[in-house]
Protein backbone atom coordinates (compact mmCIF):
# COMPACT_ATOMS: atom_id res chain seq x y z
CA UNK A 1 0.00 0.00 0.00
CA UNK A 2 2.89 2.45 -0.18
CA UNK A 3 2.04 5.80 -1.69
CA UNK A 4 4.37 8.43 -3.03
CA UNK A 5 6.06 10.28 -0.19
CA UNK A 6 4.92 13.76 0.69
CA UNK A 7 6.74 16.67 -0.94
CA UNK A 8 7.55 19.34 1.60
CA UNK A 9 10.16 21.31 -0.34
CA UNK A 10 8.47 24.53 -1.38
CA UNK A 11 10.83 24.93 -4.35
CA UNK A 12 9.34 21.82 -5.96
CA UNK A 13 5.79 23.01 -5.43
CA UNK A 14 6.04 26.30 -7.24
CA UNK A 15 3.84 25.21 -10.11
CA UNK A 16 0.70 25.11 -7.95
CA UNK A 17 -1.44 28.24 -8.53
CA UNK A 18 -2.03 28.88 -4.84
CA UNK A 19 1.67 28.65 -3.98
CA UNK A 20 2.60 31.03 -6.80
CA UNK A 21 0.00 33.52 -5.70
CA UNK A 22 0.91 33.47 -2.01
CA UNK A 23 4.67 33.63 -2.59
CA UNK A 24 4.21 36.58 -4.93
CA UNK A 25 2.27 38.52 -2.32
CA UNK A 26 4.35 40.70 -0.05
CA UNK A 27 1.86 40.73 2.84
CA UNK A 28 1.58 36.96 3.26
CA UNK A 29 4.16 35.03 5.26
CA UNK A 30 4.29 31.47 3.96
CA UNK A 31 5.85 29.10 6.49
CA UNK A 32 5.90 25.97 4.39
CA UNK A 33 3.96 23.74 2.07
CA UNK A 34 3.18 20.08 1.71
CA UNK A 35 1.91 18.05 -1.21
CA UNK A 36 0.65 14.72 -0.01
CA UNK A 37 -1.89 12.29 -1.52
CA UNK A 38 -2.73 14.72 -4.31
CA UNK A 39 -3.63 17.42 -1.79
CA UNK A 40 -1.90 20.73 -1.32
CA UNK A 41 -1.41 22.22 2.14
CA UNK A 42 0.16 25.61 2.73
CA UNK A 43 1.26 26.79 6.14
CA UNK A 44 0.62 30.46 6.64
CA UNK A 45 1.74 32.66 9.51
CA UNK A 46 -0.94 33.46 12.06
CA UNK A 47 -0.99 37.14 11.21
CA UNK A 48 -1.41 36.74 7.47
CA UNK A 49 -4.39 34.39 7.17
CA UNK A 50 -6.73 37.19 6.12
CA UNK A 51 -4.38 38.45 3.47
CA UNK A 52 -3.78 34.93 2.23
CA UNK A 53 -7.51 34.33 1.87
CA UNK A 54 -8.04 37.61 0.04
CA UNK A 55 -5.14 36.87 -2.29
CA UNK A 56 -6.43 33.43 -3.13
CA UNK A 57 -10.03 34.53 -3.54
CA UNK A 58 -9.06 37.34 -5.91
CA UNK A 59 -6.57 35.35 -7.96
CA UNK A 60 -7.63 36.02 -11.55
CA UNK A 61 -6.13 32.80 -12.93
CA UNK A 62 -7.48 30.38 -10.35
CA UNK A 63 -9.93 32.08 -7.99
CA UNK A 64 -10.38 30.09 -4.81
CA UNK A 65 -13.75 31.72 -4.36
CA UNK A 66 -15.45 29.12 -2.18
CA UNK A 67 -14.69 28.34 1.44
CA UNK A 68 -15.49 24.68 1.95
CA UNK A 69 -14.63 24.29 5.54
CA UNK A 70 -12.82 25.59 8.60
CA UNK A 71 -11.71 23.20 11.27
CA UNK A 72 -9.00 22.62 13.82
CA UNK A 73 -6.70 19.88 15.07
CA UNK A 74 -5.31 19.75 18.59
CA UNK A 75 -1.76 18.35 18.75
CA UNK A 76 -1.59 18.38 22.56
CA UNK A 77 0.95 18.17 24.23
CA UNK A 78 3.04 19.44 21.32
CA UNK A 79 3.68 23.12 20.74
CA UNK A 80 2.40 24.94 18.72
CA UNK A 81 -0.65 23.09 19.90
CA UNK A 82 -3.44 24.02 17.51
CA UNK A 83 -3.67 23.92 13.77
CA UNK A 84 -6.59 25.79 12.25
CA UNK A 85 -7.35 24.43 8.81
CA UNK A 86 -9.13 26.14 5.95
CA UNK A 87 -10.26 24.21 2.90
CA UNK A 88 -10.68 26.41 -0.13
CA UNK A 89 -12.16 25.41 -3.45
CA UNK A 90 -11.95 26.98 -6.86
CA UNK A 91 -15.32 26.32 -8.46
CA UNK A 92 -14.17 27.33 -11.93
CA UNK A 93 -10.79 25.56 -11.93
CA UNK A 94 -11.87 22.57 -9.82
CA UNK A 95 -8.89 22.90 -7.59
CA UNK A 96 -8.61 22.61 -3.83
CA UNK A 97 -6.08 24.01 -1.43
CA UNK A 98 -5.69 23.71 2.32
CA UNK A 99 -4.41 26.59 4.39
CA UNK A 100 -3.05 25.91 7.84
CA UNK A 101 -2.26 28.21 10.71
CA UNK A 102 -0.35 27.02 13.75
CA UNK A 103 -1.35 28.48 17.10
CA UNK A 104 0.15 28.18 20.54
CA UNK A 105 -1.72 26.46 23.35
CA UNK A 106 -2.13 29.46 25.64
CA UNK A 107 -5.14 31.59 24.65
CA UNK A 108 -5.08 30.69 20.96
CA UNK A 109 -6.54 33.33 18.68
CA UNK A 110 -6.35 34.56 15.11
CA UNK A 111 -8.19 36.89 12.81
CA UNK A 112 -11.64 35.98 11.63
CA UNK A 113 -12.24 35.67 7.90
CA UNK A 114 -15.98 36.26 8.11
CA UNK A 115 -15.61 39.55 6.25
CA UNK A 116 -14.06 37.66 3.31
CA UNK A 117 -16.47 34.73 3.33
CA UNK A 118 -19.62 35.12 5.44
CA UNK A 119 -19.82 31.31 5.36
CA UNK A 120 -16.95 31.25 7.87
CA UNK A 121 -19.40 32.48 10.50
CA UNK A 122 -20.73 29.09 11.65
CA UNK A 123 -17.48 27.26 10.94
CA UNK A 124 -15.49 29.60 13.15
CA UNK A 125 -18.11 29.51 15.85
CA UNK A 126 -17.88 25.72 15.80
CA UNK A 127 -14.09 25.80 16.15
CA UNK A 128 -14.42 28.29 18.98
CA UNK A 129 -17.07 26.17 20.66
CA UNK A 130 -15.21 22.87 20.47
CA UNK A 131 -11.55 23.98 20.65
CA UNK A 132 -11.61 27.36 22.32
CA UNK A 133 -9.78 29.13 19.52
CA UNK A 134 -10.85 32.78 19.43
CA UNK A 135 -11.47 34.53 16.14
CA UNK A 136 -10.89 38.26 16.41
CA UNK A 137 -13.37 40.36 14.55
CA UNK A 138 -16.04 37.65 14.39
CA UNK A 139 -19.47 39.31 14.56
CA UNK A 140 -21.04 36.79 16.93
CA UNK A 141 -18.46 34.55 18.56
CA UNK A 142 -20.58 32.42 20.87
CA UNK A 143 -21.02 28.71 21.42
CA UNK A 144 -22.97 27.10 18.62
CA UNK A 145 -23.33 23.37 19.35
CA UNK A 146 -22.73 23.13 23.09
CA UNK A 147 -24.95 24.90 25.63
CA UNK A 148 -23.97 28.48 26.45
CA UNK A 149 -23.08 27.53 30.01
CA UNK A 150 -20.74 24.67 29.09
CA UNK A 151 -17.31 24.48 30.69
CA UNK A 152 -14.34 23.40 28.63
CA UNK A 153 -13.80 22.65 24.98
CA UNK A 154 -14.83 19.08 24.13
CA UNK A 155 -12.66 18.38 21.09
CA UNK A 156 -9.42 19.26 22.84
CA UNK A 157 -7.29 16.21 23.40
CA UNK A 158 -7.07 16.78 27.16
CA UNK A 159 -10.86 16.63 27.42
CA UNK A 160 -12.00 13.07 28.22
CA UNK A 161 -14.23 11.27 25.75
CA UNK A 162 -16.80 10.56 28.47
CA UNK A 163 -16.73 14.19 29.60
CA UNK A 164 -16.08 15.37 33.13
CA UNK A 165 -18.30 13.74 35.68
CA UNK B 1 -21.31 41.58 1.44
CA UNK B 2 -21.66 43.22 4.82
CA UNK B 3 -25.39 42.63 4.77
CA UNK B 4 -24.77 38.91 5.00
CA UNK B 5 -22.78 39.18 8.15
CA UNK B 6 -25.09 40.73 10.66
CA UNK B 7 -25.77 38.25 13.43
CA UNK B 8 -26.85 40.34 16.38
CA UNK B 9 -28.13 39.20 19.73
CA UNK B 10 -31.86 38.80 19.58
CA UNK B 11 -33.69 40.95 22.07
CA UNK B 12 -37.12 42.44 21.80
CA UNK B 13 -36.34 46.09 21.60
CA UNK B 14 -38.26 48.38 19.40
CA UNK B 15 -41.91 49.12 20.00
CA UNK B 16 -43.31 47.54 16.89
CA UNK B 17 -41.54 44.22 16.90
CA UNK B 18 -41.76 41.08 18.97
CA UNK B 19 -39.61 37.98 19.36
CA UNK B 20 -41.14 34.68 18.34
CA UNK B 21 -39.64 31.24 18.81
CA UNK B 22 -40.22 28.75 16.05
CA UNK B 23 -39.19 25.35 17.25
CA UNK B 24 -37.26 23.47 18.54
CA UNK B 25 -40.39 21.32 18.34
CA UNK B 26 -42.03 22.78 15.29
CA UNK B 27 -43.09 20.28 12.60
CA UNK B 28 -41.67 22.34 9.77
CA UNK B 29 -38.18 22.53 11.26
CA UNK B 30 -37.41 18.87 10.42
CA UNK B 31 -35.97 17.84 13.70
CA UNK B 32 -34.96 20.17 16.43
CA UNK B 33 -34.06 23.42 14.78
CA UNK B 34 -34.99 26.49 16.76
CA UNK B 35 -35.47 29.65 14.76
CA UNK B 36 -35.71 32.91 16.62
CA UNK B 37 -37.72 35.45 14.69
CA UNK B 38 -38.09 39.14 15.25
CA UNK B 39 -41.38 39.99 13.62
CA UNK B 40 -43.31 43.09 12.80
CA UNK B 41 -46.83 41.78 12.35
CA UNK B 42 -46.46 39.01 9.79
CA UNK B 43 -43.18 40.35 8.45
CA UNK B 44 -39.86 38.91 9.47
CA UNK B 45 -37.42 41.62 10.50
CA UNK B 46 -34.59 39.41 11.62
CA UNK B 47 -34.11 35.71 11.85
CA UNK B 48 -31.56 33.66 13.72
CA UNK B 49 -31.27 29.87 13.62
CA UNK B 50 -30.27 28.27 16.91
CA UNK B 51 -28.75 24.81 16.57
CA UNK B 52 -27.03 22.21 18.69
CA UNK B 53 -30.03 20.35 20.14
CA UNK B 54 -28.90 17.11 18.51
CA UNK B 55 -25.20 17.46 19.20
CA UNK B 56 -23.86 14.05 20.12
CA UNK B 57 -20.12 14.59 19.83
CA UNK B 58 -19.63 12.12 17.00
CA UNK B 59 -16.32 13.72 16.02
CA UNK B 60 -15.01 13.14 19.52
CA UNK B 61 -16.31 9.57 19.61
CA UNK B 62 -14.55 8.79 16.32
CA UNK B 63 -11.20 9.55 17.92
CA UNK B 64 -11.76 6.75 20.42
CA UNK B 65 -12.65 4.08 17.84
CA UNK B 66 -10.70 1.96 15.39
CA UNK B 67 -10.97 3.09 11.79
CA UNK B 68 -13.43 0.35 10.87
CA UNK B 69 -15.56 1.08 13.94
CA UNK B 70 -16.23 4.60 12.73
CA UNK B 71 -18.31 3.39 9.76
CA UNK B 72 -21.50 2.76 11.78
CA UNK B 73 -21.12 6.16 13.43
CA UNK B 74 -21.16 7.87 10.06
CA UNK B 75 -24.60 6.38 9.35
CA UNK B 76 -26.00 8.26 12.25
CA UNK B 77 -24.90 11.69 11.15
CA UNK B 78 -27.40 12.05 8.38
CA UNK B 79 -30.19 9.53 8.67
CA UNK B 80 -31.50 10.25 5.19
CA UNK B 81 -28.30 9.41 3.35
CA UNK B 82 -26.32 6.96 5.49
CA UNK B 83 -24.70 5.38 2.45
CA UNK B 84 -23.34 8.71 1.26
CA UNK B 85 -21.75 9.22 4.67
CA UNK B 86 -20.34 5.69 4.58
CA UNK B 87 -18.92 6.37 1.14
CA UNK B 88 -17.31 9.66 2.04
CA UNK B 89 -15.64 8.23 5.11
CA UNK B 90 -14.37 5.05 3.48
CA UNK B 91 -13.06 7.01 0.50
CA UNK B 92 -11.12 9.26 2.85
CA UNK B 93 -9.56 6.33 4.72
CA UNK B 94 -8.87 4.47 1.48
CA UNK B 95 -7.05 7.54 0.23
CA UNK B 96 -4.97 7.59 3.41
CA UNK B 97 -4.17 3.90 2.97
CA UNK B 98 -3.63 4.14 -0.79
CA UNK B 99 -6.05 1.25 -1.42
CA UNK B 100 -7.26 0.28 -4.88
CA UNK B 101 -10.94 -0.64 -4.89
CA UNK B 102 -12.20 -3.28 -7.36
CA UNK B 103 -14.51 -1.92 -9.99
CA UNK B 104 -17.54 -3.95 -8.95
CA UNK B 105 -17.41 -2.42 -5.50
CA UNK B 106 -17.12 1.04 -7.02
CA UNK B 107 -20.12 0.52 -9.28
CA UNK B 108 -22.18 -0.89 -6.44
CA UNK B 109 -21.28 2.19 -4.44
CA UNK B 110 -22.46 4.44 -7.25
CA UNK B 111 -25.69 2.47 -7.66
CA UNK B 112 -26.51 2.59 -3.96
CA UNK B 113 -25.51 6.21 -3.68
CA UNK B 114 -27.90 7.24 -6.39
CA UNK B 115 -30.68 5.21 -4.79
CA UNK B 116 -29.83 7.00 -1.55
CA UNK B 117 -30.10 10.32 -3.32
CA UNK B 118 -33.54 9.36 -4.62
CA UNK B 119 -34.53 8.21 -1.13
CA UNK B 120 -33.36 11.43 0.45
CA UNK B 121 -34.97 13.64 -2.18
CA UNK B 122 -38.25 11.75 -1.76
CA UNK B 123 -38.32 12.48 1.96
CA UNK B 124 -37.43 16.08 1.20
CA UNK B 125 -40.14 16.41 -1.44
CA UNK B 126 -42.80 14.82 0.73
CA UNK B 127 -42.06 16.88 3.83
CA UNK B 128 -41.42 20.09 1.93
CA UNK B 129 -44.79 19.81 0.18
CA UNK B 130 -46.41 18.88 3.48
CA UNK B 131 -44.98 22.01 5.10
CA UNK B 132 -46.43 24.18 2.39
CA UNK B 133 -49.78 22.42 2.56
CA UNK B 134 -49.80 19.84 -0.23
CA UNK B 135 -50.54 16.76 1.84
CA UNK B 136 -50.94 14.00 -0.72
CA UNK B 137 -47.44 14.21 -2.22
CA UNK B 138 -46.06 12.93 1.05
CA UNK B 139 -47.98 9.66 0.72
CA UNK B 140 -46.78 9.05 -2.83
CA UNK B 141 -43.17 9.86 -1.97
CA UNK B 142 -43.09 7.55 1.00
CA UNK B 143 -44.58 4.76 -1.11
CA UNK B 144 -41.51 4.79 -3.40
CA UNK B 145 -39.15 5.40 -0.51
CA UNK B 146 -40.36 2.18 1.03
CA UNK B 147 -39.25 0.29 -2.09
CA UNK B 148 -35.78 1.78 -1.83
CA UNK B 149 -35.54 0.95 1.85
CA UNK B 150 -36.45 -2.64 0.99
CA UNK B 151 -33.55 -2.69 -1.47
CA UNK B 152 -31.23 -1.40 1.26
CA UNK B 153 -32.53 -4.04 3.61
CA UNK B 154 -31.88 -6.72 1.02
CA UNK B 155 -28.33 -5.68 0.46
CA UNK B 156 -27.24 -4.74 3.97
CA UNK B 157 -29.83 -6.15 6.36
CA UNK B 158 -30.78 -2.66 7.51
CA UNK B 159 -33.30 -0.19 6.24
CA UNK B 160 -31.64 2.97 7.41
CA UNK B 161 -28.38 2.45 9.30
CA UNK B 162 -26.82 0.45 6.53
CA UNK B 163 -23.03 0.52 7.17
CA UNK B 164 -22.72 -1.38 3.92
CA UNK B 165 -19.57 0.22 2.58
CA UNK B 166 -16.44 -0.89 4.34
CA UNK B 167 -12.87 0.29 4.12
CA UNK B 168 -11.61 -1.61 1.09
CA UNK B 169 -14.92 -2.50 -0.52
CA UNK B 170 -18.36 -3.73 0.48
CA UNK B 171 -19.54 -5.66 3.50
CA UNK B 172 -21.23 -8.46 1.57
CA UNK B 173 -21.87 -9.70 -1.91
CA UNK B 174 -25.27 -8.34 -3.07
CA UNK B 175 -27.84 -11.13 -2.64
CA UNK B 176 -29.47 -13.11 -5.44
CA UNK B 177 -32.40 -11.21 -6.85
CA UNK B 178 -31.15 -7.80 -5.75
CA UNK B 179 -30.31 -6.59 -9.24
CA UNK B 180 -33.69 -7.70 -10.58
CA UNK B 181 -35.51 -5.88 -7.81
CA UNK B 182 -33.39 -2.77 -8.37
CA UNK B 183 -33.99 -2.92 -12.12
CA UNK B 184 -37.71 -3.26 -11.53
CA UNK B 185 -37.72 -0.18 -9.32
CA UNK B 186 -35.69 1.87 -11.78
CA UNK B 187 -38.03 0.93 -14.60
CA UNK B 188 -41.09 2.05 -12.65
CA UNK B 189 -39.67 5.16 -11.05
CA UNK B 190 -39.74 7.76 -13.89
CA UNK B 191 -43.52 7.46 -14.15
CA UNK B 192 -43.74 8.08 -10.41
CA UNK B 193 -41.75 11.29 -10.78
CA UNK B 194 -44.31 12.31 -13.40
CA UNK B 195 -46.96 11.73 -10.75
CA UNK B 196 -45.26 14.06 -8.27
CA UNK B 197 -44.75 16.64 -10.95
CA UNK B 198 -48.39 16.42 -11.97
CA UNK B 199 -49.32 17.26 -8.41
CA UNK B 200 -46.91 20.14 -7.96
CA UNK B 201 -45.04 21.62 -10.91
CA UNK B 202 -47.99 23.15 -12.71
CA UNK B 203 -50.07 23.62 -9.59
CA UNK B 204 -50.90 27.34 -9.27
CA UNK B 205 -51.00 27.27 -5.46
CA UNK B 206 -47.59 25.58 -5.34
CA UNK B 207 -46.31 28.19 -7.76
CA UNK B 208 -47.59 31.05 -5.65
CA UNK B 209 -46.03 29.65 -2.51
CA UNK B 210 -42.65 28.99 -4.10
CA UNK B 211 -41.97 31.25 -7.08
CA UNK B 212 -40.04 34.37 -6.20
CA UNK B 213 -39.86 33.27 -2.56
CA UNK B 214 -36.60 33.19 -0.58
CA UNK B 215 -34.53 34.28 -3.53
CA UNK B 216 -30.76 34.11 -3.29
CA UNK B 217 -28.25 35.27 -5.87
CA UNK B 218 -25.40 33.11 -7.14
CA UNK B 219 -22.87 35.48 -5.61
CA UNK B 220 -24.48 35.35 -2.16
CA UNK B 221 -24.89 31.60 -2.37
CA UNK B 222 -21.16 31.13 -2.99
CA UNK B 223 -20.20 33.65 -0.31
CA UNK B 224 -22.42 31.91 2.23
CA UNK B 225 -21.03 28.48 1.43
CA UNK B 226 -24.11 26.96 -0.20
CA UNK B 227 -23.65 23.70 -2.05
CA UNK B 228 -25.64 21.04 -3.82
CA UNK B 229 -29.11 21.83 -5.19
CA UNK B 230 -29.21 24.98 -3.06
CA UNK B 231 -26.23 26.31 -5.01
CA UNK B 232 -27.37 24.97 -8.38
CA UNK B 233 -30.81 26.50 -7.88
CA UNK B 234 -29.05 29.86 -8.01
CA UNK B 235 -27.46 29.07 -11.35
CA UNK B 236 -23.99 27.90 -10.30
CA UNK B 237 -23.09 24.91 -12.44
CA UNK B 238 -21.05 22.80 -10.06
CA UNK B 239 -21.47 19.20 -9.08
CA UNK B 240 -18.70 17.23 -7.40
CA UNK B 241 -19.76 14.01 -9.14
CA UNK B 242 -19.04 15.52 -12.53
CA UNK B 243 -16.39 18.12 -11.74
CA UNK B 244 -14.22 16.30 -9.21
CA UNK B 245 -15.26 12.67 -9.74
CA UNK B 246 -14.77 9.99 -7.12
CA UNK B 247 -15.62 6.30 -6.91
CA UNK B 248 -15.80 5.90 -10.68
CA UNK B 249 -18.34 8.65 -11.43
CA UNK B 250 -16.24 9.62 -14.46
CA UNK B 251 -17.64 6.52 -16.19
CA UNK B 252 -21.22 7.76 -16.06
CA UNK B 253 -23.06 10.15 -18.31
CA UNK B 254 -25.55 12.45 -16.67
CA UNK B 255 -26.81 16.00 -16.76
CA UNK B 256 -26.45 18.35 -13.83
CA UNK B 257 -29.76 20.20 -13.51
CA UNK B 258 -29.46 23.90 -12.74
CA UNK B 259 -32.00 26.70 -12.43
CA UNK B 260 -31.30 30.39 -12.67
CA UNK B 261 -33.99 31.95 -10.49
CA UNK B 262 -32.57 31.11 -7.08
CA UNK B 263 -35.98 30.85 -5.42
CA UNK B 264 -37.76 27.99 -3.68
CA UNK B 265 -39.26 26.82 -6.95
CA UNK B 266 -35.84 26.74 -8.63
CA UNK B 267 -34.45 24.53 -5.90
CA UNK B 268 -37.53 22.34 -6.18
CA UNK B 269 -37.00 21.96 -9.93
CA UNK B 270 -33.32 21.11 -9.44
CA UNK B 271 -34.09 18.32 -7.02
CA UNK B 272 -36.96 16.89 -9.01
CA UNK B 273 -34.79 16.72 -12.12
CA UNK B 274 -32.05 15.18 -10.03
CA UNK B 275 -34.50 12.39 -9.19
CA UNK B 276 -34.64 11.53 -12.89
CA UNK B 277 -30.88 11.90 -13.40
CA UNK B 278 -30.10 9.73 -10.39
CA UNK B 279 -32.45 7.12 -11.73
CA UNK B 280 -30.59 7.22 -15.06
CA UNK B 281 -27.22 6.86 -13.31
CA UNK B 282 -28.52 3.91 -11.33
CA UNK B 283 -29.71 2.36 -14.60
CA UNK B 284 -26.23 2.79 -16.13
CA UNK B 285 -24.66 1.28 -13.03
CA UNK B 286 -26.92 -1.76 -13.29
CA UNK B 287 -26.35 -2.19 -17.02
CA UNK B 288 -22.58 -1.93 -16.78
CA UNK B 289 -22.09 -3.70 -13.46
CA UNK B 290 -18.70 -5.44 -13.78
CA UNK B 291 -17.98 -8.90 -12.44
CA UNK B 292 -15.25 -9.56 -9.95
CA UNK B 293 -14.38 -9.24 -6.29
CA UNK B 294 -16.12 -6.76 -3.99
CA UNK B 295 -13.19 -6.26 -1.64
CA UNK B 296 -9.68 -4.99 -2.16
CA UNK B 297 -6.88 -7.52 -1.90
CA UNK B 298 -5.42 -6.24 1.32
CA UNK B 299 -5.75 -8.82 4.10
CA UNK B 300 -4.43 -6.55 6.82
CA UNK B 301 -7.24 -4.07 6.29
CA UNK B 302 -10.16 -5.95 4.77
CA UNK B 303 -11.96 -8.57 6.81
CA UNK B 304 -11.72 -12.04 5.21
CA UNK B 305 -14.75 -13.93 3.96
CA UNK B 306 -16.50 -16.01 6.56
CA UNK B 307 -15.99 -19.19 4.54
CA UNK B 308 -12.24 -18.71 4.29
CA UNK B 309 -11.97 -18.28 8.02
CA UNK B 310 -13.24 -21.82 8.48
CA UNK B 311 -10.56 -23.33 6.25
CA UNK B 312 -7.57 -20.99 6.26
CA UNK B 313 -5.44 -20.22 9.29
CA UNK B 314 -4.21 -16.90 7.88
CA UNK B 315 -7.71 -15.60 7.39
CA UNK B 316 -8.57 -16.44 10.96
CA UNK B 317 -5.47 -14.66 12.23
CA UNK B 318 -6.08 -11.56 10.13
CA UNK B 319 -9.69 -11.45 11.26
CA UNK B 320 -8.63 -11.68 14.88
CA UNK B 321 -5.98 -8.98 14.43
CA UNK B 322 -8.31 -6.53 12.67
CA UNK B 323 -11.07 -6.98 15.23
CA UNK B 324 -8.87 -6.74 18.30
CA UNK B 325 -6.14 -4.32 17.23
CA UNK B 326 -7.50 -2.56 14.19
CA UNK B 327 -5.04 -1.67 11.48
CA UNK B 328 -2.47 1.09 11.41
CA UNK B 329 -3.03 3.83 8.87
CA UNK B 330 0.01 5.75 7.59
CA UNK B 331 0.46 9.25 8.90
CA UNK B 332 -1.17 11.98 6.91
CA UNK B 333 -4.35 13.88 6.32
CA UNK B 334 -6.98 13.89 3.60
CA UNK B 335 -10.05 15.89 2.78
CA UNK B 336 -12.50 13.87 0.76
CA UNK B 337 -15.65 15.51 -0.51
CA UNK B 338 -18.63 13.85 -2.13
CA UNK B 339 -21.86 15.21 -3.53
CA UNK B 340 -24.44 14.26 -0.93
CA UNK B 341 -28.14 14.91 -1.63
CA UNK B 342 -27.71 18.14 0.31
CA UNK B 343 -24.44 19.35 -1.13
CA UNK B 344 -20.76 19.06 -0.46
CA UNK B 345 -20.18 16.55 2.28
CA UNK B 346 -16.54 16.42 3.26
CA UNK B 347 -14.58 14.23 5.62
CA UNK B 348 -11.28 15.52 6.90
CA UNK B 349 -9.39 12.62 8.43
CA UNK B 350 -6.04 13.00 10.16
CA UNK B 351 -3.96 9.97 10.98
CA UNK B 352 -1.03 9.85 13.38
CA UNK B 353 0.02 6.39 12.26
CA UNK B 354 -2.00 4.40 14.79
CA UNK B 355 -5.14 2.29 14.45
CA UNK B 356 -7.44 5.07 15.62
CA UNK B 357 -8.06 8.27 13.70
CA UNK B 358 -6.42 11.28 15.30
CA UNK B 359 -9.17 13.56 14.10
CA UNK B 360 -12.28 13.08 11.99
CA UNK B 361 -14.10 16.19 10.94
CA UNK B 362 -17.27 16.19 8.91
CA UNK B 363 -18.01 19.14 6.71
CA UNK B 364 -21.78 19.23 6.90
CA UNK B 365 -23.46 20.63 3.82
CA UNK B 366 -26.55 21.59 5.81
CA UNK B 367 -24.59 23.60 8.36
CA UNK B 368 -23.32 25.87 5.62
CA UNK B 369 -26.64 25.91 3.77
CA UNK B 370 -28.48 26.93 6.93
CA UNK B 371 -26.51 30.17 6.94
CA UNK B 372 -28.49 31.23 3.91
CA UNK B 373 -31.69 31.39 5.91
CA UNK B 374 -31.37 35.00 7.14
CA UNK B 375 -30.46 36.21 3.65
CA UNK B 376 -33.46 34.35 2.26
CA UNK B 377 -36.13 35.32 4.75
CA UNK B 378 -35.51 38.76 6.14
CA UNK B 379 -38.15 41.18 4.94
CA UNK B 380 -40.55 38.42 3.98
CA UNK B 381 -43.55 36.77 5.61
CA UNK B 382 -43.44 34.11 8.32
CA UNK B 383 -45.10 31.62 6.00
CA UNK B 384 -42.16 32.03 3.61
CA UNK B 385 -39.77 31.00 6.36
CA UNK B 386 -41.40 27.58 6.33
CA UNK B 387 -40.99 27.35 2.56
CA UNK B 388 -37.37 28.52 2.79
CA UNK B 389 -36.42 26.01 5.49
CA UNK B 390 -37.94 23.24 3.42
CA UNK B 391 -36.16 24.36 0.30
CA UNK B 392 -32.66 24.12 1.76
CA UNK B 393 -33.38 20.53 2.84
CA UNK B 394 -31.86 20.46 6.29
CA UNK B 395 -31.11 17.40 8.36
CA UNK B 396 -30.41 18.39 11.91
CA UNK B 397 -28.43 15.27 12.67
CA UNK B 398 -25.86 16.40 10.17
CA UNK B 399 -25.86 20.01 11.30
CA UNK B 400 -25.32 19.19 14.97
CA UNK B 401 -23.30 15.98 14.66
Amino acid sequence: MPGTPAITDIEQLKDHPAVIRLLASSSVVVEGAKFDREEMSIYVHRGSIRDACVQLRDDPGCPFNYLSDVTCVDWYPQEPRFEVIYHLLSISQRERVRLKVRLSGSSPSLESITSIWPSANYFEREVYDLFGVRFEGHPYLRRILMPESWDGYPLRKDYPVEGYR
Amino acid sequence: MAHLNAMPTMEAGQDRTMILNMGPQHPSTHGVLRVILEIDGENVVRIMPDIGYLHTGIEKTCEAKFYQQVVPLTDRIDYLCPLTNNLCYVLAVEKLLGLEIPSKAQWMRVLLNELTRINSHLVWLGTHALDIGAMSVFLYCFREREDILRLFEMVSGQRMMTSYFRIGGLALEPPIGFFDKARDFIRRFPSKVDEYENLLTGNPIWGMRTKGVARISAEDAIALGASGPTLRGSGVDFDLRRDMPYSGYENFKFKVPISQEGDVFARYMCRVQELRESNAIAQQALDGMPEGPIKADSPKVVLPDREKMKTQMESLIYHFKIITEGFAVPEGEVYQAVESPRGEMGYYVVSDGTAKPYRVHMRAACLANLQLLPAMCEGRLIADVVAAIGSIDIVLGEIDR
